[in-house]
């Protein structure tokens, strides 16, 4: 069993050429918005330097656009590459579940 | 003041369910949230399908919020209900709002809220100016998302959100074990709650439908059968049904002539409940079959419900006593609706009558036999059901002729329903001397005079003939028992004329011989006085010759000169 400190633990997953494709759905300029972004924005600089592309998609703009991705909460992280898709719903305070949620780091 | 919040009542939108809005006093409530709750099956979907279908047709565009099926699977699912969605969404009148989850996909972490959701929700009926939306089933969140907290707080605002929009809202919930939905919706849809429940006894379900909450309006509070079927759901609305139907005055013959004789030669009255009983085998449905014929020939028409044999079996078996159905059912007066009464639960039934009778729109039906019903439920329910199909068909100034069989020597019926009936016939049959014969007689006709006899009938290849039975010292006989009695009397009646002839030849002789006698008598008096007058003449004589000698003798002798 491994414990749960250390950075011996992190595996890094895919090959590091890989472009990571996220989007996070928001609905207009709400705290929980900014602070989601901003998690996200730190998370990616930290683990995903200059291999990742961050879209936002405001929905209270373009609301169409919510049905695409199944989104029903927000805000949510939907990474569409690498494949296969996963969501991430909340303000992503949790780097460890953001981690492991996209898959950048198995537990 | 308060006579002006009576006034207030709640605007009601037609939930496009049949029978529905009868129970709820105009339908839903508008611009209200109203949920629909039910365990699997029970056709809580298809409720809210026809409620939209009915808002695209009064020009109320609707969406189709749904959590569980997809929006090929559901226009696929309502094809065959005869719903084209498709087409409905061409016209941009409805649109499905398919929502989707996927938990595996998703992770939590960190604050979120439901904004997509209502997002999606308010563009969906934007697109289309809806005024009526149906979430189906909402609670799939519950297993779709996590953080139950958060939702709960979401979902009271999603409700709150589409009354502020004004939606006509139908909300789906699965029912829970102790509450009405499994996740408490009803804590949130306050104002009008349907449950919808589908109770199987005995093997044979039923589905039920119950108004338990309306806020600020007034709606039946019973259990109301409901049917699914080729035409979507239909709800029978018992109790706006009334005591009030009105009381014909004209007549219907029965079709059998002595019989009518016995109704004050007028036959029942158009538009009551006849009662036939008897056991088996006493001519039940024969005495309808004629009815029925009666009916057709007079150019009416005459619905059938049969129990126990079937169509072809009741056409073949009254030609034999010369009643022909097949003609009018060829004609289309007369309508057969054949089922086996374990085939639906009592409520199905109900409802399916109700169907064939409005769509027939018959003017005598006929239950052959009703108390074949009393094995779909028990005595009570039977009779609650029967009352509300009386009640139904009586405000349709439907003649209702129902057949009822009797156990020997019981004259109440066994499903109790004789109270229900205006007209009560019973038919009885007598086994004596080795043979069986049936008799007729009116227990009870409501409202007219009637013969208090006992009449014999027959069946014959000519159809039924009522026979006056003999009634004498012997008591009532019938058959052959009375064929013979009445040869008897004729005998003793022959044998009493020739008594009283010959007694009379008697008393002519006498007579005569007494007037012979006088004649005689008479004849011996005029000889006898013929020889007294003549001795009563000759005395007579003598005594005058006497006289006139002694005269003589005493005359003085002057002769010789004496002086």
């Amino acid at each position: 069993m491994n414990d749960d400190s250390g950075s011996d633990n992190i595996h890094e997953t895919g090959d590091n050429s890989e472009i990571w494709n996220l989007t996070l759905y928001v609905a207009g300029q709400t705290p929980k918005s900014i602070e989601a972004f901003e998690n996200l924005k730190e998370l990616c600089e930290t683990h995903l330097k200059d291999r990742y592309i961050i879209e936002v998609i405001d929905l209270v703009q373009n609301p169409e656009l919510a049905k695409n991705d199944q989104i029903l909460a927000i805000p949510t992280l939907v990474r569409k590459l690498p494949e296969p898709i996963k969501k991430i719903i909340g303000t992503l305070a949790n780097e460890e579940k953001v981690l492991v949620g996209l898959d950048i780091k198995q537990s | 003041m308060s006579s002006n919040f009576n006034k207030i009542t709640i605007e009601k939108c037609s939930s496009g369910i049949h029978g529905l809005d009868e129970i709820t006093g105009g339908g839903l409530p508008k611009g209200r949230p109203t949920l629909i709750c039910g365990s699997a099956g029970c056709g809580k979907t298809l409720f809210a399908m026809q409620f939209l279908v009915e808002g695209v047709e009064n020009d109320e565009p609707g969406v189709f919020v749904s959590f569980e099926e997809t929006q090929e699977e559901l226009e696929k699912n309502f094809a065959s209900l005869g719903i084209d969605l498709k087409t409905l969404e061409k016209q941009e009148k409805f649109a499905v709002e398919y929502i989707f989850f996927d938990r595996t996909q998703i992770e939590e972490t960190g604050e979120f809220d439901l904004e997509g959701l209502f997002i999606r929700l308010a563009y969906a009926v934007e697109q289309i100016g809806a005024k009526r939306i149906v979430l189906d089933t909402v609670e799939a969140i519950f297993s779709g998302l996590p953080n139950e907290f958060i939702l709960r707080s979401e979902l009271r605002r999603l409700f709150n959100w589409l009354k502020s929009k004004g939606l006509t809202a139908v909300i789906t919930g699965e029912k829970g074990e102790k509450s009405l939905t499994r996740y408490g919706l009803e804590e949130y849809v306050a104002d009008c709650v349907i449950l919808l429940d589908n109770s199987v006894v005995d093997k044979i379900s039923t589905r039920n439908l119950r108004i338990i909450k309306y806020r600020g309006s007034s709606h039946g509070h019973n259990e109301y059968p409901f049917l699914i079927d080729e035409d979507g759901i239909s709800v029978l609305p018992v109790t706006s049904l009334q005591l009030e139907h009105e009381a014909p005055s004209q007549y219907i013959k029965t079709g059998i002539e002595r019989l009518d004789t016995m109704l004050e030669g007028k036959g029942f009255y158009k538009g009551s409940s006849v009662l036939v009983t008897g056991a088996a085998g006493t001519g039940k449905s024969s005495i309808a079959a004629q009815f029925a014929e009666n009916t057709c020939k007079n150019g009416e028409k005459c619905l059938i419900f049969a129990f126990e044999e079937s169509p072809k079996q009741i056409i073949r078996n009254m030609q034999s006593i010369g009643i022909d159905i097949q003609t009018w059912v060829d004609k289309g007066l007369l309508k057969f609706h054949a089922t086996r009464p374990t085939l639906y639960g009592l409520e199905t039934h109900l409802v399916n009558m109700h169907k064939v009778v409005n769509r027939f729109q018959p003017d005598v039906v006929i239950f052959d036999p009703i108390s074949n019903l009393i094995t779909v439920g028990s005595k009570e329910e039977v009779k609650s059901m029967l009352t509300r199909l009386i009640d139904y068909l009586k405000n349709k100034q439907i003649t209702i002729l129902s057949t009822s069989l009797t156990m020997m020597g019981h004259i109440e019926t066994d499903t109790g329903v004789s109270s229900l009936m205006d007209t009560w016939i019973d038919l009885k049959s007598i086994e004596t001397n080795g043979e069986r014969n049936r008799t007729i007689d009116i227990v009870k006709p409501r409202g007219m005079y009637h013969s208090n006899q006992v009449r014999e009938f027959k069946l014959t290849n000519k159809g039924i003939k009522l026979i006056d039975v003999y009634i004498g010292q012997d008591g009532m006989l019938t058959g052959s028992a009375r064929v013979s009695r009445i040869f008897e009397e004729k005998a003793e009646k022959l044998e009493c004329e020739q008594d009283v002839e010959r007694k009379q030849r008697e008393l002519e002789q006498k007579r005569q011989k007494m007037e012979a006698q006088i004649t005689e008598l008479k004849a011996q008096f005029e000889s006898e006085k013929l020889k007294l007058d003549k001795n009563i003449a000759q005395r007579k004589l003598k005594e005058k010759a006497l006289e006139y000698e002694r005269a003589v003798m005493a005359k003085p002798l002057h002769f010789n000169g004496d002086k």
